[in-house]
């Protein structure tokens, strides 16, 4: 078996999320160091607010604001904080009920050591020097002695709510293609195109997926296939992609292999874009050090009769 | 819709640490293989299809669609899929044989966490806006859930390890888990309260299970395990909100399911932290005398997305081999236990 | 004993448009929730499960998002399911919804589908660079060209027919005030004029990117009876899936697709569906789409799917009108662009679709699929109720 393929998969995107009448004005209130909740039908505060009562699923709108202090209904001591966590020294995580809440708000919890942290101890939020409407505003909550800190009397309203947060997001992999694929792949660093075998049903898969998808068993018997193909059908492609330095107009194909019994995709060059035709045959043209053919280019052949390829499309 | 549909088989793979030499169809494929082969359908024979997986775990959309591939789908067959557990595809395969559609299911789930680092991954489950910005880990979750239980007085450290080490120790006879031997230590704390020992392995894995109607399960299972009942619900989603030291809507769905009708003899939970058994034993009213886990449980074994299904499946397994008469199998998803499906499986009488 | 008749009694949707600035996501489903709730009268203790659904969750960066919409949707203590099979995922989650109420383990279902797609980019969340794999190398038109191209070939259409669909969807979204594009000074020479993206596809013959939630209340006979308006009955349901890619696939006419409209068919005692149905309401994300299902849906002979297109029968006041709504090419929040068509089927056979309503509307088709052409759900829809 060759070795296992692996490399790394950065999945990360800055997420624009829209907030809503509640969410806003309790972001935008962080901003402003006010803190607000939500009023249900039935008196109680929600804190952080959400915008439907999450016992009787009604709408809820009215805002309050409630005090910058709180008591720690329950935490745990975490020392060893992971990327994007708010401290990146060792903090607990607590659950906060603000004084003038019913409900509690996750957050960090700045303590020397988890020796001087308790549930039910008192606890104040530490403010972010610069704020921008996010949770993140509270840089963390830490420790304090006293008795309930006075809201401001907001009202909810401010001036420039913010109507929307961007949230990054990260996630790193590690992705592996497993055996079928990884075989294929090191196959065509020598610039050779291995597909797989079906023992039930016979046919070749290019690029092997491991697994016959019609039959449901395992692929193993390898089989070179091309280097020459059928151009099986194609589209023009006028519109330039963002990731791709390829200059349009250009023809993307369906490729069928000699061998191969269903087509895979390239793009086709050496030819006018508006000399492509189905039935075109074509072989691959490699770059140095090129995972994959660059592109396809006319082979000199007389074109492929449709029926010899019409069940590759 | 009086009609009885039970387990029939179940198969699982052996979980591991790592599968990274399979991709996710080559890793499912041979236990699809093996849990037809223990009724002898055929692929073609099976009248409906559902499977469970998340596309966040594997990094990519539509991870799923690649996994069909080790179905054999051809002809085209009767097929959905959730992005969930596969215990709650079991579910939408129930309700299928409960309309007449079809007599047999084929149900199968895989979870790969070794591509990922699936603390942080869960972390995007959480509400977008005031949670996710923080990325609280799910072990961070659990540690607060576990602490609440520990201020409540409902437990302590040492009786968390001891659910710990009592998991793995059952685990030694159970030839699929990641993680077994009762002495193996306890560890350090990863998130306090929480030892690595009271943490579920990360690793990968798949399981099926195959479930047929009335007559037809009697021809294809010796002794069918039957579903009394199933059913699940769901909780809020703020962990403020919630009383963490609680499950209420796994005590709901037991009742629905018809759990507290009769006292069950055996009970698998899917309780990746060992305080979340605590908590569900006594959501679910679960005596000494209910045998909690015989398989390990997801201390064991945590490929995420087939371990609740895993649950179904090993109390199944049970009763198949006449080590269970009435079993209870639980599943959960979402943080702290937020959302938990409960299925009652009985054997005939002996 | 039989299955239990379902209907559906209450639809809702969301203005959809490209970017709902003003809602969370979990405002943008309440809305489509409380709109179908409102049409059926009914309340949030009425509902007995959620069954939600959507496309690939990168596309709004939160994984699994029923836990966090739970509360909004009113599922607090109940059954909440979510589906995902991609394209046709709107259409599978109805499904999935109907067979609670069809298997009587629930009376009243909420069923649900949304896209929040400006939280992200779809082509971003659909071409994560999987490492390794070759790149696309032609954006998602480029997926879809090529089959066009194929039937063509196959079928000898003129290549007109593609505006002439997308100049019927556009005009007919005008009437529909839930739908994205509101084209008010289309005519068929722009339609014609627009660049060509992906020859043969024009940008006019591609669909939007949307921000939309579409919602459905489902229920048994006793809810029917008590629903303020006419129910539409289902009279048939299927889905059918096939792989990805493999040898023998034929993409202009997918066999899933065939098999799926042959079991709705049984179901619903259809012996001619050219003649027995009324309307159909079909996913068409590249206007060419449009005769290919005709053809797929036995609509027309293999090759003749055209011609429908062609001589207008598909118009709205046509003889076989073909997506009253407007359709994908209109609307596309992916997730929830299946359960609008099964949706429309629903309100065109309640009469309740206002200015697009038809005329003769008995029996009507909604219609999904996605995938590589792969997955497919149907439903067809009828005013009266099954015969058991």
């Amino acid at each position: 078996m060759p070795e296992v393929l692996r490399a790394p998969l950065v999945v990360e995107f800055p997420f624009t999320r829209s907030l809503g009448p509640v969410q806003s004005a309790f972001l935008t209130g962080l901003r402003e160091r006010v803190v607000l909740g939500v009023r249900t039908g039935d008196g109680r505060t929600l804190v952080p607010p959400v915008e439907y009562d999450p016992v009787t699923a009604e709408e809820i709108r009215d805002l309050v604001e409630v005090a910058p202090t709180g008591t720690v209904t329950t935490w745990a001591w975490n020392h060893e904080p992971r990327r994007g966590q708010p401290l990146d020294t060792p903090f607990a995580w607590a659950l906060v009920r603000l004084d003038g809440a019913d409900t509690a708000l996750l957050h960090a919890l700045d303590a020397p050591g988890p020796a001087a942290v308790r549930t039910g101890m008192r606890v104040r939020i530490r403010w972010a020097a610069e704020r921008t409407g996010a949770i993140t505003d509270i840089a963390c909550f830490e420790p304090y002695e006293g008795g309930a800190g006075q809201p401001t009397g907001h009202t909810g309203a401010f001036d420039e709510p913010l109507s929307g947060i961007v949230a990054p997001a990260r996630l790193d992999y590690t992705y592996s293609p497993g055996r079928a694929q990884s075989a294929y792949i090191h196959a065509l660093s020598e610039q050779r195109t291995v597909g797989e075998r079906c023992p039930s049903c016979r046919k070749v898969y290019v690029p092997p997926r491991g697994a016959c998808p019609t039959c449901g068993v395992a692929t193993a018997e390898q089989v070179e296939v091309g280097p020459r193909g059928t151009v099986t059908t194609f589209c023009i492609v006028n519109i330039k992609a963002k990731n791709l330095d390829i200059e349009v107009p250009y023809v993307y194909a369906h490729i069928a292999l000699d061998g191969a019994d269903l087509a895979l995709h390239a793009r086709i060059g050496g030819v006018p874009y508006d000399q492509v035709r189905m039935g075109l045959r074509v072989e691959p043209v490699w770059t140095e050090g090129a995972r994959y053919p660059d592109h396809y280019r006319p082979a000199g052949e007389p074109d492929a009769d449709y029926d010899t390829y019409k069940e590759l499309l | 819709m009086n009609r009885e549909i039970a387990v029939v088989a179940f198969a699982q793979t052996d979980h591991r640490r790592s599968t990274e030499e399979s991709s996710e169809v080559e890793m499912v494929m041979p236990v699809l293989h093996e849990v037809l082969a223990q009724t002898g359908l055929r692929a073609a024979d099976i009248g409906f299809t559902c499977s469970g997986s998340s596309d966040y775990l594997a990094g990519r959309a539509f991870s799923f669609t690649l996994a069909l591939d080790g179905v054999g789908a051809w002809p085209p067959i009767s097929e959905s899929h959730v992005e969930m557990d596969g215990a709650w595809a079991l579910y939408e395969a129930w309700t299928k044989l409960l309309t007449g559609d079809a007599d047999t299911a084929l149900v199968y789930s895989y979870g790969k966490c070794s591509p990922g680092s699936v603390r942080d991954v869960l972390t995007r489950q959480l509400d977008p806006y005031y949670v996710a910005p923080l990325w609280p880990d799910s072990i961070a979750l659990a540690a607060l859930q576990a602490q609440a239980l520990i201020d409540a007085g409902h437990t302590d450290e040492p009786a968390l390890a001891a659910v710990g080490a009592r998991s793995r120790a059952d685990a030694e006879a159970n030839p699929h888990a990641q993680v077994k031997g009762g002495s193996i230590p306890q560890g350090d704390y990863v998130v306090r309260p929480l030892r690595t020992g009271d943490c579920p392995p990360v690793g990968d894995g798949a399981a099926a299970v195959i479930l047929a109607a009335g007559e037809r399960a009697r021809e294809l299972c010796e002794r069918p395990a039957w579903i009394r009942g199933i059913d699940h619900r769901i909780e809020a989603h703020g962990l403020g909100v919630r009383d963490l030291t609680d499950s209420p809507s796994a005590r709901l769905a037991a009742d629905k399911a018809g759990a507290f009708e009769r006292p069950v003899d055996t009970a698998e939970l899917h309780a990746p932290f060992t305080a979340q058994e605590v908590i569900l034993r006594r959501a679910l009213g679960l005596g000494d005398d209910v045998r909690v886990n015989p398989s390990g449980g997801a201390l064991a074994a945590n490929p995420v997305m087939a371990a609740g299904l895993i649950r179904i499946g090993e109390a199944a397994a049970r009763i198949h081999r006449g080590a269970s008469d009435r079993a209870l199998a639980h599943a959960t998803s979402g943080p702290c236990l937020q959302q938990n499906l409960v299925a009652v499986l009985e054997g005939d009488p002996r | 004993m039989s299955k239990e008749p379902v209907a559906v009694v209450g639809v809702g949707q969301t203005k959809h448009v490209a970017a709902r600035r003003d809602v969370s996501i979990a405002g943008l489903v309440r809305e489509a929730a409380r709109r179908a709730l409102e049409d059926a009268e009914a309340t949030w203790a009425d509902i007995d499960a959620v069954v939600i659904g959507k496309a690939p969750d990168f596309f709004e960066g939160v994984m699994m998002p029923e836990l966090y919409l739970a509360d909004a949707l009113g599922a607090v203590g109940k059954p909440m399911l979510r589906v995902h099979t991609a394209g046709s995922v709107g259409g599978s989650t109805a499904l999935v919804a109907a067979n609670l109420v069809a298997a009587r383990v629930h009376g009243t279902v909420l069923t649900l589908a949304f896209e929040k797609q400006s939280e992200s980019n779809a082509m971003w969340g659909l071409s994560l660079p999987i490492p390794f794999q070759q790149p696309l190398l032609a954006g998602a038109g480029g997926f879809f060209a090529p089959h066009v191209r194929a039937y063509m070939r196959r079928s000898g259409a003129p290549d007109t027919i593609g505006s002439l669909v997308a100049y019927k969807d556009r005009r007919n979204a005008l009437k529909n005030p839930y739908a994205h594009l509101h084209e008010h000074d289309i005519t068929l020479e722009k339609v014609q004029a627009a660049p060509m993206l992906w020859d043969p596809i024009r940008y006019s013959e591609t669909c939007p990117s949307s921000d939309g939630a579409c919602a459905m209340i489902l229920t048994d006979r006793a809810g029917a009876a008590r629903a303020p308006r006419p129910p539409a009955w289902m009279l048939g349901g299927a889905m059918r899936s096939e792989p990805t890619l493999f040898a023998g696939k034929d993409f202009v006419s997918p066999q899933a697709g065939k098999d799926c409209a042959a079991d709705v068919y049984r179901q619903a005692g259809i012996a001619d569906p050219r003649r027995d149905i009324d309307a159909v309401e079909m996913y068409v994300p590249f206007s060419w789409y449009e005769p290919m299902w005709l053809e797929n849906l036995g609509f027309a002979a293999e090759g003749e799917g055209w011609k429908l297109t062609e001589s207008g029968v598909t118009e709205l006041d046509g003889d076989l009108p073909v997506n009253m709504s407007g359709g994908v090419l209109s609307t596309n929040p992916i997730g929830a662009s299946g359960m609008i068509r099964f949706a429309e089927a629903a309100l065109q056979v309640r009469r309740q679709a206002g200015e697009h309503q038809l005329d003769r509307a008995r029996k009507v088709l909604g219609h999904a699929y996605g995938g590589g052409s792969q997955f497919f759900s149907m439903w067809l829809v009828g005013a009266e109720p099954p015969e058991s």
